[in-house]
């Protein structure tokens, strides 16, 4: 059955806290979720309390700003600070998001950190998504064609076929749909997930590739597919606002247009 | 302990390939409640203190009747569908999911062939 309690050594305890140096003027809280491995320790909530004076306008800078200056332990994924690589997707005031492009500013009151919604933690807020990852792997996510393509040209699209791309090929597989998906709590070890799910329709809607047929098949199943309930907190989440609900739901239409 | 990799637990047995008839299916049944349920709304209504002799000459008439089985029909066969969506996704023991499945199967059955016969009795006599 579905687990709708923390085991006990999975509760989350009152960790330390770090006070802002004194005449910081706008001092902001952040309360982080911390969990190292390697101490037989239950995860603990840190707070760090930050001069906003003294530190760049987004959480990812205020994390930043932790591990350089107050706490080198606090461990997270990062890389382009602008939202084009999907590494620092994590649940930043109730939702998740990539903590590069949000605004310290729009949050009010404390913020609380926390990876990405159940999954298991490798450290701090660095999920392990070796799962997602297979998952992607397995729906081919490339252009497969029996066709070769004219020597030396690129495979034509018009116009209009490329604008059926538009709204997919903006993912950066952050897995914030995925993992803010009920569904995908229960059943991820079947159920693809929202982000997978539309990387899946961003190849059966290119008009280059000639497997749609095999793709279709491969999703058709209870389970890969069907464990989508609409429940929509993939769109609702999604960082660049994309659509994934939408994807899914023309999986689903493209299924019942073959029969 | 397994040394499979990622990719080769991922992929499984495979994809099924079927569910699209039981979404459709439920899809379709769920319109069809739409308008059975309205009128089943207002025909409830329009029954309210009625006795036996009152009820049975009311579902006599075949109009009544036919949307009577019919939503009977249709109600079983959508609650088949979606209780079975609800223990696919809690129950994760194999075997206590196809039991739970079996028996969610029979009793819908059962219980829509039931009321069908109940009514068909009150409509005809018996």
């Amino acid at each position: 059955m579905a687990e709708f309690s923390l085991p006990a050594n999975s509760k989350v305890v009152e960790g330390k806290t770090f006070p802002a140096p004194a005449g910081a003027a706008r001092v902001k809280k952040f309360k982080v979720y911390r969990y190292d491995p390697d101490k037989n320790e239950n995860p603990r909530m840190d707070t760090y309390e930050i001069d906003l004076d003294a530190c760049g306008p987004m959480v990812l800078d205020a994390l930043i700003k932790i591990k350089n200056e107050i706490d080198s332990t606090l461990t997270f994924r990062r890389s382009c600070r602008e939202g084009v690589c999907g590494s620092c997707a994590m649940n930043v005031g109730g939702t998740n998001t990539l903590a590069c492009i949000n605004a310290i500013s729009d949050f009010r009151g404390d913020i609380a950190v926390y990876p990405l919604p159940h999954m298991m933690v490798v450290k701090d807020l660095v999920p392990d998504l070796t799962n997602a990852y297979a998952q992607y792997a397995s729906i081919q996510p490339w252009l497969q064609a029996d066709t070769p393509a004219a020597p030396g040209k690129e495979r034509l699209q018009s116009p209009e076929e490329r604008e059926e791309l538009d709204g997919l090929w903006e993912c950066v597989l952050c897995f914030s749909c995925s993992t803010g998906c009920p569904s995908y709590w229960w059943n991820s070890d079947r159920y693809l997930g929202p982000a997978t799910l539309l990387q899946a329709y961003r190849w059966i809607a290119d008009s280059r590739d000639e497997y749609t047929g095999e793709r279709l098949d491969a999703l058709e199943d209870p389970f890969r597919l069907y464990r989508c309930h609409t429940i929509m907190n993939c769109t609702n989440t999604c960082p660049k606002n994309l659509n994934p609900g939408k994807a899914i739901a023309r999986i689903k239409q493209k299924m019942v247009e073959r029969r | 302990m397994s040394l499979q990799t990622d990719l080769a637990r991922v992929r499984g047995l495979g994809s099924a390939k079927e569910g699209t008839g039981h979404w459709w299916a439920q899809r379709l049944t769920a319109v069809a409640l739409v308008p059975l349920g309205i009128w089943f709304v207002f025909a409830a209504v329009s029954l309210a203190g009625a006795d036996l002799g009152e009820f049975r000459a009311w579902l006599t008439v075949p109009y009544n009747l036919i949307l009577m089985v019919l939503l009977t029909g249709v109600l079983f066969h959508h609650m088949q569908l979606g209780m079975q969506v609800v223990f696919e996704d809690y129950i994760h023991s194999e075997r206590s999911k196809t039991v739970v499945l079996i028996l969610n199967r029979f009793i819908a059955v059962i219980l829509g062939v039931s009321c069908i016969i109940a009514l068909l009795r009150v409509a005809f006599g018996g």
